[in-house]
């Protein structure tokens, strides 16, 4: 199989930090604070791995947008298997304003340059849930695809794509070339071992400008204020049902 | 068939040349930056990574498990099964000490015609023919410094020590093995260590002798080609599960002899029969590190596994320490940290007096101390490592650092069960955990008395200069 798989990994603010708003109500507190690669692109990352060392496709390639730190991120899915990587450099203004649409532009590019089979993406990023990039990457190069997924298997060129939906779960069956975002079950993402980070410096990680792949990186979105969710307020204890129906009802709840 | 085989073996050992290469390249660029820009506590990109790596395991696989580990003295055999696949064990072992492959091909290539290849080796250019054994290395270990091999031990004490103890006891195995051993010997034992998660494990402590390493009665005699073994090894860490030992013996049984003749090291396979091992000791702490009494009746063991010569051993058995104390001293900064963390959480959540007790001076000011603890027993143990690193040697810095985080973590381990006050005492709580596994980083590997001799011995050795 000649298959190529890009996929797409995003530097973020690591799970388990907790978030602080700056001061000026412009965004979130980033320097100095622990970032690392979104969960989701991790199970993306693994996912294109495995299939890979299924001999199912031939060269996983790695991908993310913005300034050198991003680096790092793409380091690490080399050093869980992914065989190169494309930084696509985006910085200040540029990368403040860094959205799915962008992103989704510049991996449409990319998936024709690279004449990639398969993008697998995570279904969206811990820090803005937007849960776009995929769904616009398939819509701007006008492919078929499964997102969600839990499972995913390809069946000579076709790629069969089990969906966590609302009601339960829906299987599809989708012409390659595809666009798949990782779900939360589909895999458990491997550690990398001391000897792939070893292995992983001497892999390739090409540099590249949106201007390069003629992506226009304006954005249509203008943020206006950041602030913390509202502090949450005591409850009140309720001695009965009649109790609680007349609090409800004074506050204009029912 | 063979031929392709051989190319493929080849064209592996290309790629390990350039790995070699590059790994190489990587060490000289991060040794020039640190002369260039002179003293700097930066770690590199990779040093960060493999951090990253072992914290993450520590955390979420070590730490789950580490409470049932303590309660049922069991060895962690999936633990250090798991560390060795993600390439946290071995760390020392060089990259060159894989097995050759073509061992087990000999018989074959005496039906080959003759064929020649050529293969480009850290060396240089090494040609081999049909008519020669072809020796083509597996790869081996992953020769990483020993600051990087503290980096890791101190996230894998930070979950748990017995689980670390258990882990670096085969470092200190290995260690005459890496230093002294001749390529056959590194092949055949450090080879194995590397296809397979076995353990290894130094036999030099006895019943009647531990600080006193000249005091050491078990014996060694010379029959033809071969030795014959009689004594008592005592406390010995991977006892019971090591498949083979570093064996400290004395060869020359005149009393008058010196120290540094009278002394023998060995490697002895596990199985070599007249080898009893005693039962699994059951300690204070890191009770799930397996230590054992071995005894040795009659064993014989062949000339080819003395390491380097007869009469070196004491040289090789002390030698080893300063590479294998700055990994020790960095697993008790690990326990430090580790009951630092615990402590701090526990003041910030506990209430008296209508405060969180981290608000009262009184607990900030114990809390303050145990953090200067740990943050110095981690620079001495970083410039013990980095000393030896450069090619220097770092005993005054090793003991110092081992002597240091050793006290340090018995203190900052008791203060933390003072913090936790009476639920410090229960074995609910991880603290009491800690105060007893800190108690052997006073003892082993050099007890805090014996760091102290050597620390005055280097210190007036300067002066008197």
């Amino acid at each position: 199989m000649t298959a190529r798989v890009l996929v797409g990994v995003k530097r973020v603010i690591d799970y388990a930090v907790k978030i602080r708003v700056k001061p000026d109500n412009t965004g979130v507190v980033t320097d100095g604070v622990k970032h690392s690669m979104n969960p989701f692109c991790e199970i993306a990352v693994e996912e294109a791995v495995r299939l890979k060392e299924k001999k199912l496709v031939q060269e996983v390639v790695a991908v993310s947008c913005g300034p050198q730190q991003v680096q790092e991120t793409i380091r690490t899915a080399l050093a869980m298997g992914a065989d190169r990587g494309i930084h696509v450099e985006v910085s200040g203004k540029d990368y403040d304003s860094l959205g799915p649409l962008q992103v989704s532009k510049i991996l449409a590019a990319l998936a024709k340059k690279e004449e990639a089979s398969l993008i697998i993406l995570g279904k969206q990023a811990i820090d803005d849930d937007c849960n776009q990039t995929g769904q616009m990457t398939a819509a701007l190069l006008d492919w078929p695809q499964g997102t969600f997924a839990s499972e995913l298997v390809i069946e000579g060129d076709k790629v069969k794509v089990v969906r966590e939906i609302d009601g339960g779960l829906e299987t599809i069956k989708l012409n390659m070339p595809v666009v798949v975002t990782a779900d939360l079950r589909l895999n458990t993402p491997r550690y990398a071992t001391l000897p792939n980070i070893m292995k992983a410096k001497k892999k390739k990680i090409a540099n590249m400008k949106p201007g390069d792949l003629g992506v226009d990186m304006t954005s249509r979105v203008e943020v206006l204020r950041v602030d913390e969710p509202p502090q949450r307020q005591a409850g009140v204890k309720v001695e009965s049902v009649e109790d609680l129906v007349s609090k409800l009802k004074e506050a204009g709840r029912i | 068939m063979l031929f392709s085989k051989i190319l493929k073996s080849g064209v592996g050992t290309a790629l390990r040349f350039q790995s070699n290469a590059v790994a190489a390249s990587a060490r000289a660029a991060t040794a020039v930056k640190g002369s260039h820009g002179g003293f700097s506590f930066d770690l590199t990109d990779q040093q960060k990574e493999f951090q990253e790596v072992a914290r993450k395991f520590s955390r979420e696989e070590i730490i789950p498990v580490a409470q049932d580990y303590d309660k049922s003295a069991e060895y962690p055999v999936p633990l250090i099964r798991r560390a060795w696949e993600l390439g946290l064990m071995n760390a020392h072992i060089p990259e060159d000490c894989g097995r050759s492959i073509f061992n087990r091909m000999k018989i074959k290539l005496h039906h080959i015609c003759s064929f020649v290849i050529i293969i480009m080796t850290q060396n240089g250019v090494c040609v081999y023919s049909s008519w020669k054994q072809i020796s083509v290395p597996v790869p081996g270990g992953l020769g990483l410094s020993i600051f990087d091999a503290c980096l890791i031990t101190e996230e894998l004490a930070y979950g748990c020590t017995g689980v670390q103890t258990a882990i670096e006891a085969n470092s200190l195995g290995q260690m005459p093995v890496i230093l002294c051993g001749n390529d056959a010997q590194k092949k055949k034992y450090l080879g194995r260590l590397t296809e397979e998660p076995l353990m290894c494990a130094y036999c030099v402590t006895e019943p009647g002798a531990g600080s006193d390493v000249a005091g050491i009665k078990t014996r060694a005699e010379k029959k033809g080609d071969e030795y014959i073994v009689n004594g008592q090894k005592m406390w010995i860490t991977n006892g019971g599960k090591a498949n083979w030992y570093f064996l400290l013996t004395r060869t020359n049984p005149d009393p008058k002899c010196p120290a540094s003749k009278a002394f023998t090291g060995f490697i002895v396979d596990a199985n070599t029969p007249g080898i009893q091992i005693g039962r699994k000791e059951m300690n204070m702490g890191q009770k799930c590190s397996d230590t054992r009494g071995i005894t040795f009746e009659d064993v014989r063991i062949p000339k080819e596994n003395v390491l380097i010569g007869e009469g070196a051993g004491f040289k090789i058995a002390m030698g080893a320490f300063d590479r294998t104390r700055p990994p020790v001293a960095a697993g008790a900064t690990g326990l430090a940290q580790r009951a630092l963390d615990e402590a701090t959480k526990y003041a910030l959540e506990r209430k008296t007096f209508g405060r969180v007790i981290a608000d009262h001076q009184a607990v900030s000011f114990i809390l303050a101390e145990m953090t200067m603890k740990v943050e110095l027993a981690r620079m001495a143990y970083q410039r013990a490592a980095w000393e030896v690193d450069q090619g220097r040697r770092n005993t005054y810095y090793a003991s110092i650092a081992k002597a240091f985080a050793g006290d340090i973590a018995n203190q900052v381990a008791s203060d933390a069960v003072q913090i936790f006050g009476g639920n410090g005492f229960n074995s609910e709580y991880p603290v009491e955990k800690l105060l007893r596994d800190a108690k052997i980083y006073q003892i082993y590997e050099g007890t805090a008395q014996i760091q102290r001799l050597i620390i005055a011995r280097e210190h007036l050795g300067k002066y008197q200069q």
